[in-house]
């Protein structure tokens, strides 16, 4: 008997109960359609948060104190900031800013108040290493900043709470007890974090100083590298002038043990964070996500599995029958084993398939708002299980049948 | 002397073991010449499902041999007892036992397929079978459109498609009323005239009378062998005509 013949017998008897084959190749769609775009989604959010991480500029390093406030000796002041910029010690430094932040200090525009939650004084150089560009308006320019004049550029938010329907340009808002007139509005830029990125207001360093943070020590060193693959580079740079200037030795260590993600040396007063070492703890979360996702879809597999298991032993009282007849007619153990096999592989990989086209097609929507983007070896791994359930569960009642004596499959309940 | 279409001797089957223990045969002897129409009666339990099935493959004896058109079937192993089962047995089930949603026709040419028969011939001679036992015209009838008498028709159609030495039919008319059993018989009559050699078993004496040769089996042994008509005479429901009209 010709496998084609088989094949026919397979097909014959898959149509016979279209209901069934229907019901079994669904479950498998949706086992392998729920794996594939649940991990297109994990995977999705990942690329999504790393994009916007890339956007917050992966070529500076920012410079933080350590010591609480305390001593002077070892807090970050313009000075050092000022030794950073330093062709021979520093040659990859592209731009140094000092940063100073006034937390939550109150704007004030013709009786509108609004808390600003992060108030920065810093140098123009800060826009560009910040990757913060100016929507509307312009920056403040370094003879500003050397005037101490009182201008500021203000978020998104800011805008939009204190100047609602009105050009926000020029005009004048008062901040502790000061005037500051508004020259620009920062372009819309996506949130990290928890925080309100466009909740923000940038102003001169000088002005800032004076009118809200006194003149004590510097929060942050924004530093910016030549490129992005300098980025290691200017941190040793960086960290060897400020030990010099911070005179950090062995015994003098005395201060606070740096932080999570800095990679600073555990003695300094200082630690620098590095936007690339951000971004690869980013990734990181972002891979747990997705295998948590992943999981989760492959929980969803081995339910679907067990439904496919169930309906193949279901239906294996009905099909021990008619094994017992067909032996009984004189079917070779050998031909009645294709054509179950041939039936069970054309179930799960036509399921299988249909599945893929399923989560290939899902995948080109927005998923709770992210962006799917398909993993191919989801689609191998999704496929494989299926078919290797649906021939496993297909097959081995089917050959279990098959080595009955005929008598035993006919009565077969 | 030609040598016998079935030849079994000492034949015994035992179920179970220890206390359980039951001979559903205890030593069965018997043999079947070409063209006989013989009937197998006895009460339930008296071991005539359990021949049935050993002399159709089906089943394997505990003990004894069986010849079957001169092949020792307890010899053969899986393979050819399948080659045996298709060329050698038609086997007609009391349940009909067709392929569900499946045609007639299909079922008729299911043993020709595992024959190797290529598909037009098989369709020819599942066709000429159909004629035989009268259903030509429902060639594509699915079992659920067919009436219990039909079915079962087309289950003897299916059994003498591949022209096997023997035709075995086990309790052929137990789930037929009595005009659809008058059709059945009609067809065995048949199929003896024209030389077939039929082993059938019953407990409905009508249907043991119409056969040439009567068994009776008691608590698996055969206590009466009777010959109600020569093998090469027409059995005896044809002669009398009692259910043609």
């Amino acid at each position: 008997m010709s496998l084609y013949e088989v094949i026919r017998f397979a097909l014959r008897g898959l149509s016979a109960n279209k209901l069934r084959s229907a019901l079994t190749m669904l479950g498998i769609l949706i086992g392998v359609a729920a794996v594939i775009l649940l991990v297109a989604v994990g995977n999705g959010s990942a690329k999504a948060i790393s994009d916007r991480i890339e956007a917050l500029g992966t070529n500076t390093i920012t410079v933080m104190s350590t010591g609480r406030g305390g001593s002077t000796s070892t807090a970050l002041t313009v000075p050092i900031a000022n030794a950073l910029v330093d062709p021979q010690l520093a040659p990859d430094v592209a731009s140094v800013s000092p940063v100073v932040t006034a937390s939550s200090s109150t704007m004030t525009y013709e009786g509108t108040e609004h808390s600003v939650s992060s108030f920065v004084g810093t140098t123009p150089s800060w826009f560009a290493a910040s990757n913060t560009p100016v929507g509307t308006g312009s920056a403040f320019t370094a003879d500003d900043e050397a005037q101490g004049r009182r201008v500021v550029v203000i978020g998104q938010t800011v805008a939009e709470e204190l100047f609602p329907g009105v050009d926000p340009i020029d005009k004048q808002v008062t901040v502790g007890g000061a005037l500051f007139t508004i020259v620009g509005v920062l372009a819309e830029k996506s949130s990290t974090g928890f925080q309100d990125a466009n909740d923000t207001a940038i102003a001169p360093l000088t002005a800032v100083r004076e009118v809200l943070t006194g003149y004590g020590s510097l929060n942050s060193i924004l530093v910016e590298a030549t490129s992005p693959d300098k980025v290691d580079a200017v941190q040793s740079e960086v960290a060897t002038i400020l030990n010099q200037r911070l005179k950090v030795s062995a015994t003098a260590s005395t201060t606070s043990r740096t932080g999570g993600n800095s990679n600073t040396s555990s003695s300094t007063p200082y630690r620098i964070q590095n936007a690339s070492q951000l971004l690869a703890t980013q990734t990181e979360t972002a891979d747990t996500f997705t295998t948590l996702l992943g999981a989760v879809a492959a929980i969803s597999l081995l339910v679907g599995g067990i439904g496919i298991t169930n309906i193949m032993l279901v239906t294996v009282t009905e099909r021990t029958r008619e094994i017992g007849i067909r032996k009984a007619l004189g079917a070779p153990r050998r031909v009645i084993l294709t054509q179950f096999l041939i039936e069970a592989t054309l179930l799960s990989v036509l399921g299988g398939a249909l599945g893929v086209a399923a989560a290939l097609i899902g995948s080109s929507f927005e998923i709770v708002g992210v962006k799917p983007v398909i993993v191919p070896s989801s689609i191998g791994l999704a496929l494989g299980v299926s078919i290797a359930i649906g021939l496993f569960f297909g097959g081995l009642p089917a050959s279990r049948a098959a080595r009955l004596r005929p008598i035993d499959a006919l009565r077969y309940e | 002397m030609p040598r016998p279409v079935l030849d079994v001797r000492d034949l015994t089957k035992v179920y179970g073991s220890g206390e359980a223990t039951v001979h559903a045969l205890a030593g069965v002897t018997m043999t079947v010449d070409r063209g006989d129409y013989v009937a197998i009666m006895g009460s339930s339990g008296s071991g005539k499902s359990t021949l049935m099935n050993i002399l159709g493959a089906l089943d394997v004896p505990t003990a004894g041999s069986y010849h079957l058109d001169g092949v020792d079937v307890s010899k053969l192993a899986d393979r050819q007892l399948a080659l045996a089962r298709n060329r050698l047995i038609g086997f007609i089930f009391q349940a009909f036992n067709l392929i569900p949603r499946t045609t007639a026709l299909a079922n008729v040419e299911l043993p020709l397929a595992y024959a190797g028969v290529k598909a037009k011939e098989r369709r020819r001679r599942a066709l000429a079978a159909l004629d035989v036992v009268g259903l030509a015209d429902r060639a594509k009838h699915e079992p659920n459109q067919l009436s219990g008498g039909q079915q079962q028709r087309v289950a003897v159609a299916r059994a003498l498609v591949t022209e096997p030495a023997l035709l075995l039919a086990d309790e052929p008319t137990g789930n037929l009323d009595s005009h659809s059993t008058a059709d059945v018989l009609e067809v065995f009559d048949e199929l003896s005239a024209s030389g077939r050699t039929i082993v059938l078993i019953t407990h409905e004496p009508e249907v043991g009378d119409r056969a040439k040769r009567l068994i009776r089996l008691v608590d698996g042994q055969i206590v009466e062998d009777i010959r109600q008509s020569a093998v090469d005479q027409m059995p005896v429901g044809a002669m009398t005509g009692r259910h043609t009209a």
